[in-house]
């Protein structure tokens, strides 16, 4: 194939993602776009195993087959649940092979004895250390998202200072190997070793509910590492995709970030929710909670004309998203109005919560982002809180020493009636108290929340 | 690679951040997670040089990171696409605005 068709057929494949991209912003489009998305992988692909330099397949096609064979089962197995796990994984994945390809170029350039010229040394060791830092990083997040390690923060003294150092003496080796243009073995190990150790460092200090900001962040990184492996085979479509890719990312985490009221810096290097029972918050001694029975709630539910369902990740890890629409349907068909009110981190990823909604077949036009639907609460019967906590702590808006103040919240106090299901007492991933479960118009239901949905679904239909 | 070819790299990339901005900022929330794994797919693109790299005959230790390379790499397209799509057709609109 001639070199100029080759860079036609990488730019369609890279316009075929921009499309696909700008298709995903629609619900109705999404899947269309995902597919369109797919082509221009197809269609890379194939241009990539035309290329003149690609002379031996077998080692090709074993590799394709092991890769599509193991990347199907694990997204057709795949829990919705385990969605955050799964993307992390793959972002790991990405990223590592972004750094393999770089290590690669590193040993042709080596065995053949080649000067490795500025620029291109520059590009290697950041393909280096960001495909580095994305594979272990991405491990990380992903052994403490499916609990194989503990999800609370991981703190050592002077741990911020030590970081500095790895990530220091990490740079001072890609300089060594960048200046000396000849490409040596001991940097380039020490490189690749600082970066896979940095990726781990980064991401052991982060809690498990900070973990939608890490997997967007690291989402970014495997495109920026594959974008930068695109600099060194000199190749735009993995630039402009890589590009796209890392840009996704960064929104996403602002967003994220935005959502919680902290900042990209508090988020990665505050290790927020290490200590728990933390001073400052209001102090609820003294008072008391209300509690109330499946039996008595039913019969308010039973005659709402509106309600408004607060899902948090509670809801999810009880796996009770299937019961709840079955008692939105129940109360719907008494001719009560059902809505769902979604804050942005209500799962482990950005727009979680609306994905095992789906699962559990509640239509999206149902779902409503918190800013939409905040100034609904005050002429809402009853709002039902699942699992959630700190999204719906009335102390964000006016308690000025609560951990938690300025973070945007969902306005459950507004609502004439307010059920909060909950295990127990205990509390969110903030530690703090929350002042929701003390107001005049909030009752607690306590228990395992499918079980009491279970219970209320029943004494609902008897009503 | 040259000089002059890094700064167009750059341009491109540069250029390609903006577009990608752009795109995505128009994305509803509710499509955040698809559209995560959608765009995670497409990182899957480093299989062009995982590919490059291992037919191209350099020798075995090129050829075997290569290898490891299409594994990870094509596991990341494949699972990722995938997933997607799984994902995508769970998304449904309400009963009255069916016709």
């Amino acid at each position: 194939m001639p070199v100029w068709l080759t860079q036609i057929l990488y730019l369609v494949s890279a316009v075929l993602f921009i499309i696909g991209i700008k298709r995903l912003g629609s619900p109705a489009t999404a899947r269309q776009g995902n597919a369109i998305s797919g082509v221009g992988m197809l269609i890379a692909i194939l241009v990539a195993l035309a290329d003149h330099a690609v002379v031996s397949y077998g080692v090709i096609a074993a590799g394709m087959v092991v890769g599509t064979l193991l990347g199907l089962w694990q997204a057709y197995a795949v829990k919705m649940t385990a969605m955050p796990q799964m993307v992390a994984l793959l972002n790991g994945f990405g990223g590592g092979a972004s750094m393999i390809v770089g290590a690669a170029e590193f040993y042709r350039a080596f065995e053949a004895g080649a000067d490795i010229p500025t620029p291109t040394g520059v590009v290697m060791q950041l393909s280096l250390i960001i495909g580095g830092v994305t594979l272990t990083g991405s491990l990380v997040a992903f052994a403490k998202l499916q609990e194989w390690m503990p999800g609370k923060p991981l703190t050592f003294p002077a741990q911020n200072a030590s970081n500095l150092i790895v990530f220091l003496a990490t740079l001072a080796l890609a300089g060594w190997q960048i200046s000396t243009e000849v490409p040596l073995l001991p940097p380039f190990y020490g490189l690749c070793a600082l970066a896979l150790l940095l990726g781990v460092l980064l991401v052991i200090p982060i809690g498990g509910a900070d973990m939608p900001v890490v997997i967007s962040l690291l989402n970014s990184y495997s495109g920026i590492a594959a974008g930068m492996t695109g600099f060194v085979i000199d190749n735009e479509v993995l630039i402009i995709a890589g590009a796209l890719v890392g840009s996704s990312g960064i929104i996403l985490s602002r967003i994220m970030c935005k959502a919680m009221n902290r900042s990209l810096t508090n988020v990665l290097f505050g290790a927020f929710g290490a200590t728990a029972g933390r001073s400052g918050g209001t102090s609820m001694a003294g008072l008391t909670v209300k509690s109330i029975t499946p039996e008595d709630f039913a019969v308010q539910l039973a005659y709402a004309r509106k309600v408004i369902i607060v899902p948090g990740y509670g809801m999810a890890v009880a796996q009770a998203q299937h019961q709840v629409r079955e008692l939105a349907d129940l109360i719907e068909k008494r001719g009560g109005v059902v809505k769902y009110a979604i804050h942005p981190v209500a799962g482990r990823m950005p727009g979680h919560m609306n994905v095992l909604l789906a699962e559990a077949n509640i239509p999206y036009d149902r779902l409503y982002e918190m800013d939409d639907i905040n100034s609904e609460f005050d002429d809402t019967d009853a709002c039902l809180v699942i699992g959630a906590n700190d999204v719906v702590n009335p102390a964000a808006r006016h308690d000025k020493n609560s951990p938690i103040f300025g973070m945007p919240i969902i306005n459950a106090d507004h609502a004439k009636m307010t059920v909060v299901m909950k295990r127990s007492m205990a509390t969110g991933f903030a530690g703090i108290e929350n002042e929701l479960f003390y107001a005049p118009r909030t009752w607690m239901l306590f228990g395992d929340a499918k079980q009491s949905l279970q219970k209320l679904i029943a004494e609902v239909k008897q009503a | 690679m040259t000089t002059e070819a890094l700064i167009m790299a750059i341009v491109i990339f540069t250029l390609s951040t903006f577009l990608g901005v752009e795109l995505i900022g128009r994305v509803p929330p509710t499509l955040h997670t698809p559209l995560m794994s959608g765009a995670n797919a497409v990182s899957g693109i480093t299989i062009v040089g995982a590919l490059i790299i291992a037919g191209s005959d350099l020798g075995w230790i090129s050829t075997y990171l290569g290898f490891v390379a299409i594994v990870l790499a094509m596991m990341n397209v494949a699972g990722g696409y995938a997933v997607t799509d799984r994902m995508l057709g769970m998304f449904k609109s309400g009963p009255e605005e069916k016709r």
